[in-house]
């Protein structure tokens, strides 16, 4: 085979596992997978190396996926895999992390061999148990298990699979439709894969996985080579579930390799939002990636030199049986976490802190007392703001680390008695600096006349806000009430009575740099566009009130571009 | 329309082009767009078509016209002080997006800015809920002190954008009419008119847009409707619209939003007119020109049309870096690989092409102006595909040792000498081709196998064999007049309007006959707007409805006989939703329920009959005029390619592969796989040897 054939190889896998994904975002049921991109996919050589990944909106779904189907092979047994099988998991240890992820595994045949993998994943609405949340204290509360087993062999659906997960969910039909989803999105995979094989006259994928794990393991390792060899610690507190945690971490360069460990992390939380250690490796080892090889693909040989370490049963290596449902929360903390650190090593490279995890909540809806109606239950993915950025502003309402989307609030209502009253920036809420946090956003949820919900939160940067870099400015914390004005918690489940509403403010992220460095074009401008109150104006950056008021003005004679 | 003179006219980026259509004989001619007063250009084309065919203006009996222009103020964004009115609570709609990052892995990515700031967006108290009920009455008074606190601010034009406004629009038309009767003169633009989508970003960008865009337009258009009648061509003028059929000029400058597209649209028409003349039911056009390349499907002669797409992408023509437009749009790929692509090697050592361009200036290394990174054209050059002396007819002299030094540096890291770099580079773009129709062909439950190839463009013939090979599509055309298709599509679009609606219905709740009511509305409104252009041809009606499995959040489009539109039956819905759904994804879901999102009637004069095609002479050798080493990547190696100048070839000369049939504006690579026959019509037909 010459280089430019695998080349293309390459770029044909590639592509492949795109269209894999786009398979699974169009048959999906749930809105997690549909409007939100939790999802991914992957294509493996027999051995089980990930050769290839979609970038799709969950990069905690990184490694977790680089692992999972080693852990499939053990299970099932080399001598149990035929044409024609599907396997099936959402174990939380040796898929991604929580149940409500569900993890499918297809072995590819050619020509009778076996020469490699397809495996995708999707977070599903729900799995049974106590309902997507952190109010659980084992994982045996959180929902049905589905240990590493064939959904179907050599073609012939699992039924009493079935009939057990249709018994032990509340939307029976949306999760068996998305396990069906994730087996098709193997399949044409699959099929492509069959197409390139043929093409190129392969017998298995041995020679193009090679060159792919070669050239990859070579461009990461360069990259680390070009990085100061040095060790720093870095840390950062947060909300937790009853009491905060320290998250804390010691990054190590090394010429070959990079290592985080997080002994002096906080131990385990008494609810769900407790991290397998698969899930902080992803974390960590995207940061890392973004920071230092942003262009080289995942795949077994790019991710090798990310080493992360956590002692067991410290919050980021939470083992059986802890609850892990919202394992979220504290994985997408992970990323400012380390970058406390590598900006010790690496200084103006990576942003300020942000709002960090996505700011989700889940209603489970149902009739009010002597009320006929529905009940549902509605998953909605947010964000607040992102940290500022060495030379550049915060994104507004934008999630980092994660990539997912949010569901467009028409399509929101559209699953259930819920109303989205409000979803708009929140102005002030980025931290101030020479390059401002982006803005968090403001939020009101309610159901229609005669509803009543469970609102499950689940927030953190309640009392711990995104602190700034440089001496930048924080963001503004989370705030979470009715409004009534009785006060609620960041998390865990609450309920909400008929009529009343949910009043949120998103966080905002931090500030990079003095506010005093700022350029007064750029306060100027985030004045007029209401990014920043005429306060905070006069306040953080030094305006005197009667330039401010004489910008506003300019604003309501309609003078501003 | 045998003796009808119609002029179809295109302004792209760079060039104008002109096609004048006499009978069967054709004039065409290129100027360069006039940004100022794009009409120039089109009065400067028309004055030299009408002079070659010896006509005079006034009797050019219509004027078909397609343009960027609406395209390019939004990337340019070059339109008007627009205002945005929105429900209260969501005033940041077109600014938060879809709260993601296109690009996941980069620190320092910055979002596009919406097309509005935030000082210019406005929030009135009002609420529609999920099935069209109020539950915030809107109270006339407060909207009536809004249009007081606008009045001075002077916008030109407004956007009005409600939620759930697609199910009932009431709340929006009160809106409008308060401000037609205080703000006379300013233009609005209604979001349950323009885009009656589900979808809040995609129908307030789609409506922001169309309101930003209005004024430019419907002064352009007025400007140049003056200006033909100046110069004495009086002929009503048509415009070209991003679904691939023709409006009104009133309703271009209503729905300008619309036009977006158009040009990309009349080369799919174009497209779909030669696989008329061939009897194709199964089409892959396929269009590459300087920056990017084009593919769309065409089935039964019909180009394949979505309801959504996205413009202005700012960050290597990525997904989700643009806007989305939610209007109908003959659905395409567009990826940046075109013959100013560059490329270079990465970190993993991997040969990468596109989407950064080389324009015309400085231009490829070959151009001699400068350019010293390898582009697509360089690597054309040193294959052999292209004559250095021969390029755009001898206009331009290629510099073979200029690419051939950008390629060594290129290859250098890879231990590759000139030849093979150019065959990685080669193949690396014609891949990236080859994918996204691929990936394009399996988002439409379409193999290609069985498809042919119709291909133009400036590019287009240099890289349409291999991407042929690539795809196992085995026959290729290349159409005379490649160079204004676009052109030549409108000339051959027919009237249409599609309107749409955003209706859910469940199969299991399927109520007769509001969907009968519903059609036949719409039925009305879509012919209505064709009747404006065509006074008394046939129209016929298209009904399509978007369909799923209830929970699911995309919708596979599903068409309808008029019979079972006008006598709906949910069983005969869901036995039509059931086989398209199984061709798509392999497997129906056992137990669901269906349900029926949005429903669509385009209604449509008949396209233009295809000029018959008269059968092909017997076969005879093409007169070659030479040979020239030609790298085949399909084989690895150079062979020796036959020179063939198009403009000799007779109907039923057949050429060998491997050969170059060379014309001024480009040339034919003919693989060694493959063999090419002239047609009578002029087209080139390329198809596989039986080996």
């Amino acid at each position: 085979m010459s280089n430019v054939a695998y080349q293309v190889m390459w770029n044909r896998l590639i592509s492949i596992v795109e269209e894999q994904a786009q398979a699974l975002v169009r048959t999906a049921f749930s809105t997690s997978v549909r409007e939100a991109g939790d999802l991914s996919a992957g294509v493996y050589n027999a051995e089980g190396q990930m050769l290839a990944q979609a970038v799709t909106g969950t990069p905690g779904h990184v490694n977790a996926m680089a692992d999972a189907v080693a852990h499939f092979i053990r299970r099932i047994g080399r001598e149990n895999i035929f044409e024609g099988d599907v396997y099936i998991t959402n174990d939380p240890w040796e898929g991604t992390g929580h149940l409500h992820d569900v993890t499918v595994v297809t072995p590819s045949f050619h020509n009778g061999n076996h020469v490699g993998f397809f495996a995708c994943t999707a977070h599903v609405v729900d799995i049974g148990g106590r309902g997507f949340g952190a109010d659980a204290a084992s994982v045996y509360e959180e929902g049905i298990y589905i240990p590493i087993m064939k959904f179907v062999e050599r073609g012939t659906v699992d039924e009493t699979l079935i009939r057990i997960v249709r018994g032990n969910v509340r939307e029976p039909d949306q999760l068996v439709g998305d396990m069906y989803a994730l087996a098709t999105c193997n399949e044409i995979g699959q099929r492509r894969l069959a197409e390139m094989m043929d093409e190129f006259d392969l017998s298995d994928l041995g020679g193009i996985g090679d060159f792919i794990l070669d050239n990859s393991r070579r461009a990461t390792l360069e990259r680390i080579a070009g990085l100061p060899q040095a060790s720093a610690d870095g840390g950062m507190t947060i909300d937790g579930f009853d009491a905060p945690i320290d998250l804390r971490v010691k990054l190590t360069i090394e010429k070959d390799r990079m290592i985080c460990d997080f002994a002096g992390t906080s131990g385990l939380d008494k609810k769900g939002i407790n991290v397998p250690l698969v899930y902080t490796k992803a974390y960590a080892c995207y940061a890392l990636k973004c920071a230092i090889a942003p262009e080289i693909p995942n795949n077994a040989a790019s991710l090798a030199p990310f080493e992360v370490t956590a002692p067991v049963n410290s919050i980021v290596n939470a083992v059986h049986p802890a609850p892990v449902a919202l394992r979220h929360i504290i994985g997408h903390m992970i990323p400012d976490t380390v970058y406390d650190a590598l900006d010790k090593i690496l200084p103006a490279t990576v942003p300020a802190e942000g709002a960090g995890c996505l700011c989700n909540f889940q209603v489970s809806l149902r009739p009010a007392p002597g009320h006929n109606g529905t009940r549902s239950e509605v998953l909605t993915f947010n964000s607040g703001g992102a940290g500022a950025r060495p030379t550049v502003d915060g994104l507004n309402a934008t999630a980092f680390p994660s990539g997912v989307m949010t569901m467009p609030i028409e399509a929101t209502e559209h699953t259930g008695p819920v109303i989205i009253w409000r979803k708009e920036l929140r102005p002030d809420s980025g931290g101030a600096g020479q390059y401002r946090g982006g803005l968090g956003q403001y939020m009101e949820v309610g159901a229609t006349d005669g509803h009543e919900f469970d609102f499950s939160a689940m927030f953190d940067r309640v009392d711990h806000p995104a602190r700034g870099r440089q001496g930048g400015a924080s963001g503004a914390p989370t705030t979470i009430a009715r409004d009534d004005g009785t006060p609620m918690q960041g998390k865990g489940k609450q309920f909400v009575a008929d009529g009343t509403r949910v009043v949120l403010g998103l966080p905002g992220g931090a500030g990079y740099g003095p506010a005093t460095a700022r350029d007064p074009e750029l306060v100027k401008r985030d004045l007029i566009r209401g990014y920043i109150s005429a306060a905070s104006a006069i306040k953080d950056y030094g305006f005197d009130p009667q330039t401010v008021t004489d910008i506003l003005e300019t604003v309501a004679r309609g003078e501003t571009a | 329309m045998q003796n009808h003179i119609r002029l179809g006219v295109d302004i792209g980026g760079t060039f104008t082009d002109v096609v004048l259509e006499v009978g069967k004989d054709q004039f065409s001619t290129k100027v360069l767009t006039t940004y100022a007063a794009p009409e120039n250009a089109i009065i400067e084309g028309m004055h030299q078509v009408c002079s070659k065919a010896g006509v005079a203006l006034d009797a050019v009996s219509q004027i078909i016209h397609g343009t960027t222009l609406a395209t390019n103020a939004l990337i340019e964004r070059r339109g008007a002080k627009t205002a945005l009115i929105t429900t209260q609570g969501f005033r940041d709609v077109i600014e938060m997006r879809t709260e993601s990052r296109f690009e996941q892995y980069d620190l320092n990515l910055t979002l596009p800015e919406p097309l509005l700031p935030r000082q210019h967006r406005f929030t009135l108290s009002e609420r529609m809920d999920a099935q069209g009920n109020v539950l915030i009455p809107l109270d006339r008074a407060e909207v009536e002190a809004l249009a007081d606190q606008l009045a001075p601010m002077g916008f030109e034009s407004i956007a009005v954008g409600l939620i759930h406004a697609y199910l009932n629009d009431a709340h929006e038309q009160m809106i409008r009419d308060v401000l037609v009767e205080k703000l006379p003169g300013v233009m609005v633009s209604i979001s349950s008119e323009v885009s009656p989508q589900m979808r809040e970003y995609e129908r307030f960008n789609t409506t922001v847009a169309n309101a930003y865009i209005k004024p430019l337009m419907k002064s352009y258009l007025g400007r140049l409707k003056g200006r033909l009648a100046e110069e004495g061509a009086v002929c009503p003028i048509f415009l070209m619209h991003s679904g691939g059929g023709i409006i009104s000029l009133e309703s271009a400058a209503e729905f300008p939003v619309r036009l977006v597209e158009s040009g990309p649209a009349g080369g799919a028409v174009f497209a779909a007119n030669i696989a008329a003349r061939y009897g194709l039911n199964k089409v892959l056009s396929f269009d590459m020109g300087g920056t990017t390349a084009k593919i769309c499907l065409i089935k039964d002669q019909t180009p394949k049309t979505a309801r959504v797409f996205e413009v202005a992408r700012t960050y290597r023509f990525k997904k989700g870096s643009g806007m989305p437009i939610s209007i109908p749009v003959i659905d395409m790929v567009e990826i940046g690989a075109g013959g100013g692509s560059l490329a270079h090697v990465d970190a993993m050592r991997q040969i990468r092409v596109g989407p950064e361009s080389a324009g015309s200036e400085p231009g490829p290394a070959c151009y001699g102006r400068g350019g010293s990174r390898p582009a697509v054209t360089d690597a054309d050059l040193t294959l052999g595909k292209l004559d250095p002396d021969n390029f755009a007819g001898g206009s331009i002299k290629l510099h073979s040792d200029a690419s051939n030094a950008a390629l060594n540096e290129l290859g250098a890291p890879l231990d590759m000498d000139a030849l093979t770099a150019a065959y990685g580079l080669a193949e690396v773009v014609d891949e990236n081709m080859a994918n996204a129709a691929r990936v394009h062909a399996v988002e439409n439950g379409e193999d290609l196998v069985d498809y042919t190839m119709i291909a133009f463009g400036g590019a287009a013939p240099l890289h349409a064999g291999r991407l042929c090979e690539k795809l196992g599509v085995k026959r290729l055309l290349v159409p005379t007049g490649a160079g204004v298709g676009s052109a030549i599509g409108f000339l051959r679009a027919p009237f249409s309007f599609e309107a749409t609606r955003s209706v859910y219905m469940k199969l299991s709740d399927f109520a007769p006959v509001t969907v009968k009511t519903l059609l036949s509305d719409m039925e009305t409104e879509a012919t209505g707007f064709v009747r404006t252009c065509d006074a008394t041809a046939p129209i016929h009606s298209e009904f399509k409805v978007y369909m799923r499995y209830t929970g699911q959040g995309w919708e596979i489009p599903i068409s309808l006989t008029a019979d079972q539109a006008m006598n709906p039956d949910p069983a005969t819905f869901q036995a039509l939703f059931e086989a398209e759904y199984e061709a798509l994804f392999g497997r129906t879901v056992a137990g669901m329920d269906i349900e029926i999102t949005v429903w669509a009637v385009n209604a449509t004069t008949d396209a233009a009959v295809a000029d018959a095609l008269t059968a092909t002479p017997d076969e005879s050798n093409a007169a070659v005029s030479g040979e020239r080493d030609l790298f085949d990547p399909a084989l690895g190696k150079v062979a020796k390619a036959a020179v063939v100048l198009r403009d000799s070839l007779v109907p039923g000369a057949v050429v060998q592969g491997p050969a170059l049939i060379t014309e001024d504006e480009t040339t034919i690579v003919v693989p060694t796989s493959r063999s090419a026959i002239a047609r009578p019509d002029g087209t080139i037909d390329i198809t596989e040897v039986q080996s």
